[in-house]
């Protein structure tokens, strides 16, 4: 693909017909939304880049021991920040050629064990042959304390270890390897740097005293201080293709269509709604992914209403989606116990309470149309049960009659009235029914 | 229609395949195509797709990725019971039986991740790569750090690869307490009724006419739509009383155009059919045996329900009766039904309005052996010793069923009951001993 572009750019101002661009478009952008591209320069974290950069350099150059910690809600940008950092670290030639790096998970390595095959895996120690890695667990921690202890700040080379979802390290039986690690870090040692990130801002009170008190206690914080106009610019500039794009005269159109977009009154409503919601990268992401889904060579723009669009499937009530797909029968019992709810303030109810208040309705109408059995109504109140909008009071379902067992709904009150309005032919009765006050 | 005519990167007769394939489910189809893209570009990392059961999730799917010829691996959950079967699934599925053979044992995620990058770097995607979970709720009962780590795969394999849930329950379910990446929200609608007609119409008998078998899939869908949606289930009970719908025809009685007379016919059939082989009391071979056999009323057989009769010895059924009476009778009024020389009680005091009628609607309660014992003895008319057979008896009932016990097992004093037998099963065993239990009953006063 790469060099199909090189091709094309020699040819300046070539024109490339309108499908070949929209696939491009859709390439670069998809890359950049879904794949969580590296931006050329991080954006709002100028200052957390620096020291962090500062920092590592340190630790690559002059072989300083360090430990920092990262920590950010969900999607504010702490792996794009430390991709970055490391990406601009190994430009230096120094840096480069001295720097190990060991990447651990918390969501793969789940027990210490694993973690230092991994470990080892990646700093390519003695006892590893091809991918294999040899020898007991208490062997593998000796080779690597002992291999880490040899070193000194002079001659031996510095490792970076970083530990992503920090927080789940923390829960390991003793927390040997943070103890361990941060105790190489605390003296004189082999030159190592312990990078963790996490979302937990309470990460500090996870870690035992001994492995605390070793930990430098350098954080540094991402926290979303974009303001709304910051929001918009970033939503624009996401959406914007680079200049290296092979047809300029499209790309300049393309560019020209985003702006436009991002200044229209019914997107900004939207871009606020979002913003009022969440501001992290991700959910933005998603917005912009979905739109994008629209553009093709039909439409080769996007257009305040994809955002619109988008931007409400975004917001869809899960639960209002699967409330409107019930059956009459299911819908009945779920307004009954909805009055339930309401007579007895949230106490739990069981089916044969149900069925006994969906009688009383039955005998007000005196309408046989939904004269159901009663094994018939016992299937629809275990569907509902399946979807989870019911949920029994305790676990032990086994030893209570089924028709006794207590539960509760999982849905409120303006839920119920909402898909009520927009249930397909909903019966009139059954609405009057729901709107009543007392069953 | 629109929906699906254009997807660049995909040729236009396997598109129009999927669109054959897929009826009421264009509109579905085209979005989710649009998501994925071309086969070469990315795709987001994950997927939910949520709807009702048989909404044409797992099939729109399958159409997709077979007929277009995408790389992909499907695995239910349902069969992943551990979770080294579905790292063999996907490994198998995506890159061959020399990839799943170099796990381990017992491998664990990060041993799945890691064979995963050294088959992906030996042969680089060319076009995303798909992992559809089928089932996915099941996921929250596995390890908790399985479903965060599929949800950002893309991620940790570096590759370009997607993975789709589906699920009938929805997104807010599945979030783990301390959040993970969330996936992309899709949701199947269900078919409304006339999509529901379009596609069950679509499997008609060819002896008959088109407008013949949509008439009757409409009587059909008049019957069971106030109570299943299922297009599985409302499909399989098309096709059990079709034959009995052409009945008439066959004797000549009426003609095709003749729906009234044909209405006529199956309709008291169907809601027959809505007692019995809906609720499965009696199977489809039973059903389809009791349609051929014409003097035989359909539903005359018994079903499974009407087999609760039990044989118990004596002393169990009274044993059983005496729990039943606990259970459903306040422990303040034994005093009145079992002494012969109580006290007056005033009756205005002992009829509580609001507690009468509400405990065969709360449920049994809990009582102790003490009283089940002091019930027995003045219902049973012999003298009865307390012998070692009386109590475990009362422990083969808790085997049974017919008992549960509530207090824990390890509380060899003073356990404690409930009865768990309804009210018909109850009656039907006192006939047998000669017993009256509704005089006995406090809520039948």
């Amino acid at each position: 693909m790469s060099f199909n572009i090189m091709s094309k750019r020699k040819v300046q101002d070539a024109h490339l017909p309108v499908g070949e661009c929209i696939t491009e478009v859709q390439t670069i952008l998809r890359e950049r939304l879904c794949h969580q591209r590296l931006p050329d320069k991080p954006e709002g974290v100028e200052a957390q880049h620096r020291h962090l950069l500062e920092l590592l350099k340190r630790t690559a150059i002059h072989g300083e021991s360090n430990s920092v910690l990262i920590v950010g809600p969900r999607g504010a940008g702490k792996t794009m920040l430390l991709r970055c950092v490391l990406r601009d670290l190994l430009e230096d030639k120094e840096a480069q050629k001295s720097l190990l790096q060991v990447h651990l998970n918390g969501l793969l390595q789940t027990d210490d064990r694993i973690a230092l095959k991994e470990i080892t895996r990646q700093l390519h120690l003695e006892n590893v042959v091809g991918d294999k890695v040899f020898g007991s667990f208490a062997e593998n921690l000796g080779f690597l304390l002992e291999a880490l202890k040899k070193g000194d700040r002079s001659s031996s080379r510095p490792v970076l270890f970083i530990l992503d979802e920090f927080d789940l390290f923390a829960h390991h039986k003793n927390q040997t390897l943070l103890y361990n690690l941060l105790d190489v870090s605390q003296s004189a040692q082999a030159p190592i740097s312990v990078v963790g990130v996490t979302c937990r801002l309470d990460v500090l009170e996870l870690l035992e005293k001994r492995v605390k008190s070793r930990f430098s206690h350098r954080q540094i914080h991402l926290l979303s201080s974009a303001t709304f106009a910051q929001y918009v610019e970033r939503v624009q500039t996401q959406l914007s293709v680079p200049d290296d794009f092979p047809d300029t005269k499209f790309a300049q159109e393309w560019n020209d269509s985003i702006k436009v977009l991002c200044g229209d009154k019914s997107v900004e409503e939207v871009l606020q709604r979002h913003y009022n919601s969440s501001r992290d990268f991700r959910s933005m992401h998603m917005l912009l992914m979905l739109c994008l889904s629209r553009v093709s060579v039909a439409k080769p723009a996007i257009k305040p209403a994809d955002l619109l669009e988008a931007s409400r499937l975004c917001f869809a009530d899960a639960k209002a989606n699967m409330l409107h797909g019930l059956s009459i029968l299911e819908l009945c019992l779920i307004i009954a116990m909805k009055h339930l709810n309401d007579v007895y303030e949230g106490e739990p109810f069981n089916l044969q309470m149900i069925h006994n208040e969906f009688k009383k309705f039955l005998q007000r109408k005196s309408n046989s149309m939904y004269n159901f059995e009663q094994p018939v109504i016992m299937k629809a109140f275990e569907h509902l049960q399946q979807l989870e909008l019911i949920r029994p009071v305790d676990g032990s379902a086994a030893k209570t009659q089924r028709e006794y067992q207590l539960m509760r709904l999982m849905l409120d009150h303006s839920q119920i009235m909402d898909a009520l309005q927009k249930y397909p032919q909903c019966p009139t009765d059954v609405k009057q029914w729901a709107m009543s006050a007392f069953g | 229609m629109s929906a699906l005519s254009q997807h660049p990167g995909h040729e236009e007769d396997k598109l129009q395949r999927v669109r054959e394939q897929l009826p009421c489910r264009e509109n579905q189809a085209g979005l989710l195509l649009s998501l994925l893209g071309q086969p070469q570009q990315y795709s987001y990392p994950s997927i939910f797709i949520y709807g009702h059961r048989a909404s044409g999730k797992s099939h729109v799917m399958q159409v997709l990725l077979k007929e277009l010829e995408l790389p992909h691996a499907t695995v239910s959950c349902v069969e992943c019971v551990s979770n080294s079967l579905l790292f063999e699934q996907v490994l198998l599925s995506l890159f061959g039986c020399e990839a799943a053979a170099l796990l381990a044992r017992t491998p664990s995620l990060s041993d799945f991740v890691r064979i995963y990058r050294q088959q992906c770097s030996q042969s680089p995607a060319t076009q995303t790569r798909y992992i559809v979970m089928e089932k996915a709720e099941l996921l929250r009962d596995a390890d908790a750090n399985l479903l965060p780590a599929l949800l950002r795969l893309q991620e940790l394999v570096e590759d370009n690869i997607t993975v789709i849930l589906l699920s009938e329950i929805s997104w807010d379910k599945f979030r783990p307490n301390t959040g993970c990446f969330e996936p992309l929200l899709l949701h199947f609608p269900d078919y409304s009724k006339g999509e529901l007609q379009q596609i069950l119409s679509q499997d008609r008998h060819p002896s008959y006419s088109a407008e013949f078998y949509s008439s009757y899939v409409n009587i059909l869908l008049g019957v069971f739509y106030s109570v299943c949606r299922d297009l599985r289930e409302l499909r399989h009970l098309a096709a059990l009383n079709f034959s009995k719908y052409c009945e008439p025809l066959g004797e000549g009685k009426v003609k095709e155009t003749d729906t009234h007379k044909l209405w006529r016919n199956i309709e008291p059939h169907l809601k027959k059919a809505m007692q019995t082989v809906y609720l499965r009391e009696v199977s489809s071979l039973q059903w389809e045996q009791m349609q051929q056999m014409e003097e035989k009323e359909a539903g005359a057989l018994r079903g499974l329900s009407a087999h609760t009769h039990v044989e118990l010895p004596y002393y169990s059924k009274f044993l059983l009766i005496a729990a039943y009476l606990a259970s459903y009778n306040p422990a303040r009024a034994d005093k009145r039904f079992f002494l012969k020389h109580h006290g007056k009680i005033k009756k205005t005091n002992f009829l509580k309005k609001n507690e009468k009628t509400s405990n065969h609607l709360l449920g049994p309660k809990p009582f102790p052996l003490d009283r089940l014992l002091a019930i027995f003895y003045s219902v049973v008319d012999s003298r009865v010793a307390p012998t070692a057979s009386i109590f475990s008896q009362i422990s083969s009932l808790v085997t049974l069923q017919l008992l549960s016990q509530v207090s824990h097992d390890d509380q060899l004093d003073a356990p404690k009951y409930k009865c768990a037998v309804s009210l018909d099963f109850i009656c039907a065993i006192s006939r047998t001993v000669n017993f009256e239990i509704v005089k006995y009953l406090y809520d039948f006063l």
